[in-house]
């Protein structure tokens, strides 16, 4: 009895598996007249990554292409063995949005013997560069000097700034730290009074605003910078309930362009907002094609993100955006 | 004789040592209290205006304040993880369960042109906490009476309750509106609403054990189980209305969080929660292992991480918050632990012993 409960549980599993693989060879056979594309998507956390995936799978419709999409819910473990499933299948090409910087070098390898080509969206990988097409993505510290130069244009390069970090470690918050405080040395009278990390989250942006504006003493902050919308959203309540008017005697200035933040722009509370574009589908699927038509493409294809203020953005814009 | 009378006569039988535990408890609550009045008595001196408090537009504002609006989510949640923690349990589900009573409550108040289900806010707040308490007792049911092991029962909500909530309002923000949560979000008589509803828990949950005998009954289960069976104890009720309780308190703890900022997210409300409420729990003075328990201790506890954060964010440069924050809570963990206090002492009086040997040594030469 007691062997017996582990042996059908086996046998089951076994029994599971083996459907599930013969659908996967129908899937591929019934896809056998138009391309076949697998999508490795790390999560689906932000309505920023869904709009990501939104891009891509819509894109592929137009072009009549097989997409397979696996969500890895913040797993690098699962988005490797989805990579070795694309591979199985033999997929014409692997988009690949990968969670961390580090470990893909054998799993790109295994693709490029496969000779399958792999297009990377949205963030790199520290491997080296054969074993990728190319790199499709925003330029973080770009994206930090745009919003280090509006501010100084706008304040006359002067300003006492507050910034709002994103979890620690991660590429768009080191990047973006980075582009910003490069350009403010430019500028001798605009100062980083405090930075602390906001997790990238609306909650926790609005209690290290609420601190800041004790700690650093709110006459003292001219200027808000958050590395992403939410964390500028928390901290205009956090500005509101100390008594002071957002956008006018601080300003807030973020990154990524989601739409509660660009109606904030209308609405007067945030002052700037550097796009993050999200829709990278058109472009990834271009790559696709030229490397498959044997082009050679560069490593590197940076997004184009608009920069968004009072002085371009109006309702009816906001209203055709497509996240 | 009533399994009550059984148990309490167990424990007060001699009269000594019923003492001695009340004295016992009070000595576990001395150590947090006493890492907590360090820490403030630093900031005190460090931090300028760190205990002063003023009004403005009608709320009551200042760092202490911040503390204890801040830190009330993990409070709520550490009142119910004290009596699964007391059994001997442990809930890793109550991050999911707090984002998941926000994405419903937000959900039915969501008019159906958006998919939502266009009924009041009041009444999504009720369905998301009848929600949160068939979460609890899915977690429940699972550990008392299906015999999982409570870390694994609790996994599967931990990762399928924030599934769950992303399937109801997706991965964006959800804007909340409504007399009730702006009734939640805004300051009543210049107090913020978060405290007083940490309050009302903490002595709804203080009553329930104090007054009645399930706080007994929590302490024998989490003692010694199987005697608590032999002496009457229905210790699978028991569990199963521990975990209750508990995914009740992390409903409460979603809706706090949600209304702070007024917005619903599946994503971000309550994430990594569960490991602040443990720890809270645990310094505390409530072992993992289960036994005594003390929720003013979990109170306390939970004050000091919220308060180690302020202090974080005020002093210490971003790149060494969190090593200093893990300072700390060992340090907290150190105090605690009888065996260190006790081992520390000897090393002292060893010390300090061989010094005067050597003194003596030196004087008789």
């Amino acid at each position: 009895m007691n062997t017996f409960r582990p042996l059908c549980l086996f046998l089951l599993a076994a029994a599971i598996s083996c459907i599930s693989i013969s659908c996967n060879k129908h899937e591929a056979s019934s896809g056998s007249g138009s391309k076949v594309v697998g999508f490795s998507q790390e999560d689906e956390e932000s309505d920023w990554r869904t709009a990501e995936s939104q891009s891509i799978k819509s894109e592929a419709q137009n072009r009549h292409i097989d997409l397979r999409f696996a969500d890895a819910q913040e797993d690098q473990e699962k988005q490797i063995k989805a990579i070795r499933a694309f591979i199985a299948q033999r997929v014409n090409a692997i988009i690949l949005a990968p969670r961390v910087e580090t470990g893909w070098d054998q799993v790109l390898r295994e693709a490029k013997n496969a000779k399958i080509p792999v297009v990377l969206v949205d963030r790199g990988v520290s491997a080296p560069e054969d074993l990728y097409v190319t790199l499709i993505a925003s330029d973080f510290v770009e994206e930090g000097h745009r919003a280090a130069d509006w501010l100084a244009k706008h304040t006359n390069g002067k300003a006492r700034i507050v910034e709002l970090q994103g979890t620690a470690g991660s590429a768009p918050a080191i990047d973006r730290h980075k582009g910003f405080a490069d350009e403010l040395a430019k500028y001798p009278d605009m100062k980083i009074l405090a930075s602390q990390d906001g997790d990238f989250q609306v909650s926790k942006g609005k209690e290290v605003m609420a601190a800041f504006l004790k700690s650093v003493g709110k006459e003292n902050i001219t200027a808000v910078y958050a590395h992403n919308d939410n964390m500028a959203l928390g901290a205009i309540q956090a500005i509101q309930e100390a008594g002071l008017t957002p956008g006018k005697d601080i300003m807030v200035v973020s990154i990524d362009g989601i739409h509660a933040a660009l109606q904030a722009i209308l609405d007067g509370t945030i002052n700037c907002v550097v796009e993050c574009n999200p829709l990278l589908g058109p472009q990834a699927f271009d790559a696709i094609d030229d490397t498959l038509a044997g082009k050679t493409i560069p490593k590197r294809t940076v997004q184009k993100d608009e920069l968004f203020d009072k002085s371009n953005l109006t309702p009816e814009l906001l209203a055709k955006r497509k996240y | 004789m009533s399994s009550q009378a059984v148990l309490e006569s167990a424990s007060t039988a001699p009269k000594r040592g019923a003492d001695f535990g009340r004295l016992h408890l009070w000595g576990k609550l001395l150590w947090p209290a006493l890492a907590l009045a360090i820490l403030l008595a630093i900031d005190g001196i460090c931090i300028r205006g760190f205990f002063s408090v003023s009004i403005v537009q009608g709320r009551l504002t200042g760092t202490l304040v911040d503390i204890f609006r801040y830190g009330a989510p993990v409070m709520v949640l550490s009142v119910g993880m004290t009596f699964v923690l007391a059994t001997g349990g442990v809930d890793l589900s109550v991050g999911a369960i707090m984002a998941l009573a926000g994405a419903i409550a937000a959900k039915a108040a969501m008019p159906t042109s958006l998919n939502g289900m266009g009924i009041s806010p009041g009444s999504g707040i009720a369905i998301a906490l009848l929600v949160s308490v068939l979460a609890g007792m899915w977690n429940g049911m699972s550990v008392a009476w299906l015999g999982m092991q409570p870390i694994v029962a609790t996994l599967v909500l931990m990762v399928a309750g924030r599934g769950i909530a992303r399937l109801c309002i997706g991965a964006a923000n959800v804007p909340l509106s409504g007399t009730i949560w702006t009734a939640l979000h805004n300051p009543h008589l210049t107090l913020p609403m978060a405290p007083i509803i940490v309050l009302i828990v903490a002595v709804v949950a203080g009553l329930l054990t104090r007054v009645t005998s399930i706080g007994l009954f929590v302490e024998a289960l989490g003692g010694n189980p199987v005697a608590s069976r032999y002496a009457g104890v229905r210790v699978g009720l028991i569990t199963f209305m521990v975990y209750v309780f508990c995914g009740l308190c992390a409903g409460i703890a979603g809706i706090i969080s949600s209304a702070d900022v007024m917005i619903a997210n599946a994503s971000s409300t309550g994430m990594y929660m569960e490991l602040d409420a443990i720890l809270a729990v645990v310094i505390g003075g409530t072992a993992l292992t289960g036994g005594r328990f003390s929720l003013v201790g979990s109170l306390i506890g939970a004050l000091l991480i919220q308060t180690l954060q302020t202090t974080l964010i005020y002093k210490v440069p971003i790149q060494q918050t969190l090593v200093i924050k893990a300072v700390v809570v060992l340090a907290v963990c150190l105090l605690q632990s009888a065996e260190f206090r006790r081992k520390s002492l000897a090393v002292c009086a060893r010390l300090g012993l061989s010094r005067t040997r050597k003194a003596a040594a030196q004087v008789a030469s």
